[in-house]
């Protein structure tokens, strides 16, 4: 789960880490007044866009302001701009700030080691990930212990590694040491700051943050649940979630029902080996019952671009005859007009094939073969 | 390979719904479970294996050596440390959600104890025609020379019951799991099968997130003689999209399906398009 800026930071404010409090607005005049409070008479204020996505300086989203009428103004232009398909609702004005250096700090799984890892860079306020590929060098790592955490002489370190001034290594450390604790307390999936600034006057802020959570933690974090932004959802996503089924929207037009994950991928890629597009990942998950299946049709039906369904069900502890009750059953509760091409292998997936026959639809055997037949349905390859 | 029909297998979590379904079931296998746990089940039986209300007891009652895990992903980190913490050299964890910053302790503690792992989030392994330690259905196996470990359930079985239908039966089918962090990495189950004498080929199926499959495919090229087949889920997947397994995403540009078949391929591995290539590639590879 992904928040915005201004809930990152509220975090990392309530964790201890020195922010640059602002405060959100929704409106031109919102804006004009935030940036009066936060002293745009005599100063500049800076005017941010709130979106779940990253390139929001390149594209315009982040801007100063002089002046309260100014910020009304800056606002009026970034309030509903699209950010690579995310529109804005909200801006975050927060006071200017006099930066001195910028770094990059920030706090991840290491997949590998299979630990923590923190990590930083005097490279901040760019594209972190850029800064991986084309300089890794630049780029200086610890990894947190799994039992005992991360220790104060490795924040250290990592400021020392960074050219960080002796005498200001304490202060990077207790803000590396606390961006490492509200990963862990909140468990996050990412805590970033970028970038985390030294001031001209030798304070330690963190000029923007950026957070994800882990979903399967979520339940012992209720508040975080609060911070969801459902305009920055896919409805037929939450829905789905919601409906225990794993949902991704795609933009072709071959919708696919699938049980398991590395199954509903293969399916897609072998709808695109064979000339079509997949118009969604779907996982009916465990069971594949009528309930199930009839959820699954109306997602992927509720999608205007389908010209055709494939259903790849592998029976193992779902058994084939279920799933061929539960197809049937839901084309009873479900209207579908498009053509759909059901393939069913492995547990009772004969007797599943007959039920389907009987019901005046043919299952194929493999995949395949049913990838082949849906796009023929579907009217053809894509161009 | 890491289980036969001499494994004496407990069930953690035996009286659930899953536990006790799935116990029936690999029993009929021929699975051989001698115990489950349960606290508060002492005195139960579960398709005739008796339950115990510790891991301790039913290790002292019944020398189990390897145990599984059905347990709620909130229940189940701790499962894993009475397991390990017991003496259980091998801990099959089934269980799906579990936080990811509950697995990095537990990793490192079942490593420091010198334990093996497998999961969680997978479907467990098995020996065909000896011992199924897991949720796969068993019947789309046979026994034969190929070793085949993968990150996902249904699409092992896919890959399985092509092989089979091929005349290519399993010396083991291992499924590692598709969350972030998890016990056994292919490198770990690739390592194995070398090692195994009956193991003449290996089949890996990978997918989209994380780089387990480029580190992989260093350890093919430097260490595996066997000929080895890949099959990579996710070519078209979308980035910044979790696609159903928690670790199955694309980020910052990393984990394409696309830079794994250019490493798997650069180590002199085969990699299919689609599942039902898996074995022609395979005999190809074989010289059968």
């Amino acid at each position: 789960m992904d928040v915005h800026e201004y809930q990152a930071a509220e975090l990392l404010a309530r964790h201890g880490i020195p922010t640059n409090a602002g405060r959100v607005a929704t409106t031109p005049d919102e804006a004009a007044a935030a940036a009066r409070d936060l002293g745009a008479d005599s100063g500049t204020v800076a005017i941010k866009a709130q979106v779940h996505t990253g390139g929001r300086g390149k594209a315009g989203g982040i801007k100063l302001a002089r002046s309260p009428e100014d910020a009304a103004e800056q606002a009026g232009a970034i309030l509903g701009m699209d950010i690579r398909g995310h529109t804005v609702n909200r801006v975050l004005v927060v006071p200017g700030v006099d930066i001195g250096q910028e770094f990059y700090l920030g706090v991840v799984l290491d997949r590998p080691n299979r630990r923590i890892l923190v990590m930083a860079s005097a490279e901040g306020g760019v594209d972190i990930e850029e800064v991986a590929r084309e300089r890794p060098e630049k780029i200086v790592r610890r990894l947190a212990d799994p039992a005992l955490g991360f220790h104060a002489y490795q924040a250290r370190e990592l400021g020392f590694a960074l050219g960080v001034p002796a005498d200001k290594v304490a202060g990077f450390a207790g803000v590396a040491t606390r961006l490492y604790k509200t990963y862990v307390a909140e468990d996050a999936s990412l805590a970033e700051i970028n970038p985390l600034v030294l001031t001209k006057g030798g304070d330690w802020l963190a000029l923007d943050a950026k957070m994800s959570f882990d979903d399967n933690a979520l339940f012992r974090h209720p508040g975080l649940e609060d911070l969801r932004d459902p305009a920055e959802e896919n409805a037929t996503e939450v829905e789905a979630r919601r409906g225990g089924i794993s949902f991704v929207k795609l933009d072709g037009t071959i919708g696919c029902i699938v049980n398991g994950a590395g199954l509903a991928m293969a399916t897609m890629d072998a709808v695109k080996l064979h000339g079509g597009e997949p118009a969604n990942f779907l996982d009916v998950g465990g069971g594949a019952s009528a309930d199930q299946v009839a959820k699954a049709f109306a997602l992927v039906t509720a999608d205007p671009n389908v010209r055709a369904i494939l259903i790849n069900i592998f029976g193992g502890i779902t058994r084939g005859d279920v799933v061929a009750q539960g197809i049937r059953d839901a084309l009873g509760r479900v209207e579908v007009t498009v053509p759909i091409v059901v393939r069913l292998a492995g547990t009772n997936a004969d007797e599943g094939k007959r039920l389907l026959a009987e019901a005046g639809m043919t299952a194929v055997d493999t995949m395949d073969e049913a990838a082949a037949q849906v796009v023929a349905a579907a009217g053809g390859q894509d161009s | 390979m890491l289980i036969d029909r001499e494994t004496r297998l407990l069930v953690q979590g035996i009286t659930g719904r899953e536990g006790s379904f799935h116990t029936q079931q690999m029993v009929e296998y021929g699975t051989n479970v001698v115990g489950g746990v349960t606290p508060g089940g002492r005195g139960k039986t579960v398709a005739g294996a008796p339950v115990f209300d510790t891991v301790a007891e039913a290790i002292a009652e019944t020398g189990a050596n390897a145990s599984i895990i059905y347990v709620p992903a909130r229940f189940a980190p701790d499962a894993i440390f009475e397991a390990v913490d017991n003496g259980i050299p091998f801990v099959v964890c089934i269980t799906e959600g579990i936080p990811v910053n509950d697995m990095v302790p537990v990793f490192a503690h079942v490593k420091a104890k010198g334990a093996r792992l497998l999961g969680p989030n997978c479907p467990g392994l098995i020996t065909p025609g000896q011992a199924k330690v897991g949720i796969m259905p068993g019947f789309i196996h046979a026994p034969g020379p190929v070793g085949l470990v993968s990150r996902s359930g249904t699409l092992t079985y896919e890959v399985v019951d092509a092989l089979t239908r091929a005349g290519l039966g399993q010396t083991t089918a291992v499924g590692i799991g598709g969350d972030p962090v998890i016990g056994t990495s292919f490198v770990d189950a690739l390592e194995l099968f070398q090692a195994d004498p009956a193991t003449e080929a290996i089949v890996l199926i990978g997918e989209i997130g994380g780089t387990d499959e480029e580190d992989a495919a260093r350890f093919i090229q430097e260490r595996v003689t066997k000929p080895t087949v890949g099959f990579i889920a996710g070519r078209t997947a979308p980035p910044g999209k979790r696609m159903g397994h928690a670790g199955a995403i694309i980020s910052g540009g990393a984990g394409t399906a696309a830079e794994k078949v250019a490493a798997l391929e650069a180590a002199g591995v085969r990699v299919a398009e689609s599942p039902f290539q898996v074995p022609d590639l395979l005999r190809s590879a074989m010289g059968r």
